[in-house]
């Protein structure tokens, strides 16, 4: 109980004495798992809206795969993009392991199937008419698919949180791909299960609350798009 | 108008994510940017969370203008590293494997560093009554024979090596019994299971002197000979890995056993812990260690 307590002080000791290192490290995971969410939103919404939009053999086949790679373990990911960014691997000569750029690759990977699957849903979720009411009315195939992204904002939102979500808190992959280097490639997640390694629980759990304060205000902003939207 | 506020609204987030991305990037870029300046230095856990590196690396990559990548691993998984070229150093402590590692052709200039000690911890109240006893190997015995927990690290690090290295000499085969349980985790988050759990373990002493404080543990045994804890430095073999950063490896080993490096190793911990945790050796015999 006192060490909660302990924790909670150091915490906010750290918060508001803008604690440099602290405050290097939140930045990194922010720049880290932000690039990553886009990287994923880019590729997650337009694959899963084309997968939604279009019939194919196998379409269904697909579809639970994209919703597998929803629950896509993290080491999982890491070990394998380990396997191929390392310096023997097939793409040794980027030299890019251990390095944020390989966490942003990872942390990607891990949000693409979450933002895809959820897109996918949302945008299947609509009335079928509608894409029929769309066309019918003058717009071409380009303009309809932006209407419909557009109409399913709010599950779309979701999508970015659900995506951002999943990487900002996930420590497996990064520790294996960034190497927890310090000033580097430490982020809150692997700075976490190092203090706690070395015992230092207060920072480890400062590190937490840190982590926890920064999803909520994350969240807070998407949710009051996503909100606003809704009331219309 | 609402919408279309709300689209602006998420127009300029994406663009702002895009300046963080693309400032991200040339800030990364100015740290990586030259060629083989990286090295990757593949370590045991037990050389970080005593905080020994936090402390090294600075002045190193000062001195030097490299820019140290540390991997944390167990000793076994460095030299694993190393073996795939994927490592350009190892600062370990697991001698046999590390002969094996050297005779094999992986590493080249395997040279002493430092030692500490292994101790056996355990609970105050020492079931196996372990407290005193001079020879490790009795101690285990003792352990096996009144079936008290022991958490072995289970990980093939230097210090399972070592553990494992003392069960043979104690004529015990511990493995599937149940009072033997391996957590495969790092040595502090080894030595808190085995506070939370009131069993024995195996420990570094930087390492525990380190974490003392959080833990219910008492120093059992100590100061026998079979229980040095032993560092050593070693190149990778770039004639095997011509990608290894041949040059910054070698420039970190000269670090290591360095006059001034081993002047901050001798007093390393003093402040904090009232003893150091580790004991500078650069240019000693293994067979002088400990007398």
């Amino acid at each position: 109980m006192d060490l909660i307590v302990q924790g909670t002080i150091k915490a906010f000791e750290l918060i508001v004495t803008f604690d440099p290192e602290v405050l290097g490290i939140t930045w990194l995971s922010l720049k880290i798992s932000g690039t990553a969410t886009l990287i994923s939103l880019f590729i997650g919404v337009s694959i899963g809206t084309i997968v939604a939009l279009t019939n194919f053999f196998g379409k269904r086949f697909v579809i639970s795969l994209i919703n597998t790679g929803m629950g896509l373990p993290p080491v999982v990911v890491g070990l394998f993009v380990t396997m191929l960014i390392w310096r023997s691997g097939p793409f040794g000569f980027l030299e890019i392991l251990y390095t944020p750029y390989a966490m942003i690759i990872a942390q990607a990977v891990i949000a693409t199937p979450i933002v895809m699957g959820i897109s996918l849903a949302s945008i299947q979720n609509l009335p079928p008419n509608l894409r029929l009411q769309i066309l019918s009315l003058g717009a071409s195939r380009l303009q309809m698919v932006w209407i419909l992204v557009k109409e399913a904002k709010l599950p779309l939102l979701a999508a970015v949180m659900a995506g951002f979500g999943g990487v900002i808190s996930e420590v497996g992959a990064s520790i294996m791909v960034g190497g927890n280097i310090k000033g580097y490639s430490r982020v809150l997640t692997t700075a976490t299960v190092m203090e706690t390694g070395k015992g230092n629980f207060d920072i480890a759990i400062a590190l937490g609350i840190i982590l926890l304060i920064l999803a909520f205000i994350i969240n807070a902003l998407l949710t009051q798009i996503q909100q606003r939207q809704h009331l219309r | 108008m609402r919408v279309f506020r709300s689209s602006k609204v998420i127009l300029t987030l994406m663009i702002v994510a895009l300046i963080a991305a693309f400032g991200t990037s040339s800030a990364f870029a100015a740290k990586a940017a030259p060629k083989q300046k990286n090295i990757i230095l593949a370590t045991t856990t037990s050389t970080q969370d005593s905080g020994l590196l936090d402390k090294l690396i600075p002045i190193f990559e000062k001195q030097t203008g490299y820019f140290v990548k540390t991997i944390a691993v167990g000793s076994g998984q460095a030299m694993k590293m190393g073996e795939k070229g994927e490592a350009d150093v190892m600062l370990v402590h697991s001698p046999d494997a590390e002969k094996k590692f050297v005779e094999e052709g992986y590493g080249v200039n395997r040279q002493l560093v430092m030692h500490n000690d292994f101790i056996i911890v355990g609970p105050g109240a020492d079931q196996a009554k372990i407290k005193g006893v001079k020879s490790s190997a009795e101690a285990f015995k003792m352990i096996a024979k009144t079936e008290s927990l022991f958490l072995s690290r289970g990980d093939n690090s230097g210090t399972h090596a070592k553990e494992k290295k003392l069960w043979q000499k104690a004529d015990i085969t511990p493995a599937g019994q149940k009072w033997y349980q391996e957590t495969g985790l790092g040595m502090g988050q080894t030595l808190n299971v085995a506070s939370e759990k009131k069993g024995y373990t195996l420990a570094d002493r930087g390492t525990y002197l380190a974490l003392k404080k959080n833990l219910g543990l008492d120093i059992l045994v100590g100061g026998d000979a079979a229980l040095l804890n032993i560092y050593h430095v070693i190149e990778v073999n770039s004639a095997k890995w011509p990608k290894a950063n041949a040059d910054g490896a070698k420039a970190f080993a000269a670090f290591m056993v360095s006059k001034k490096t081993q002047a901050i190793i001798k007093t390393f911990g003093v402040d904090k812990y009232g003893s150091p945790l580790f004991f500078p050796d650069a240019g000693k015999k293994v067979e002088d260690l400990g007398k």
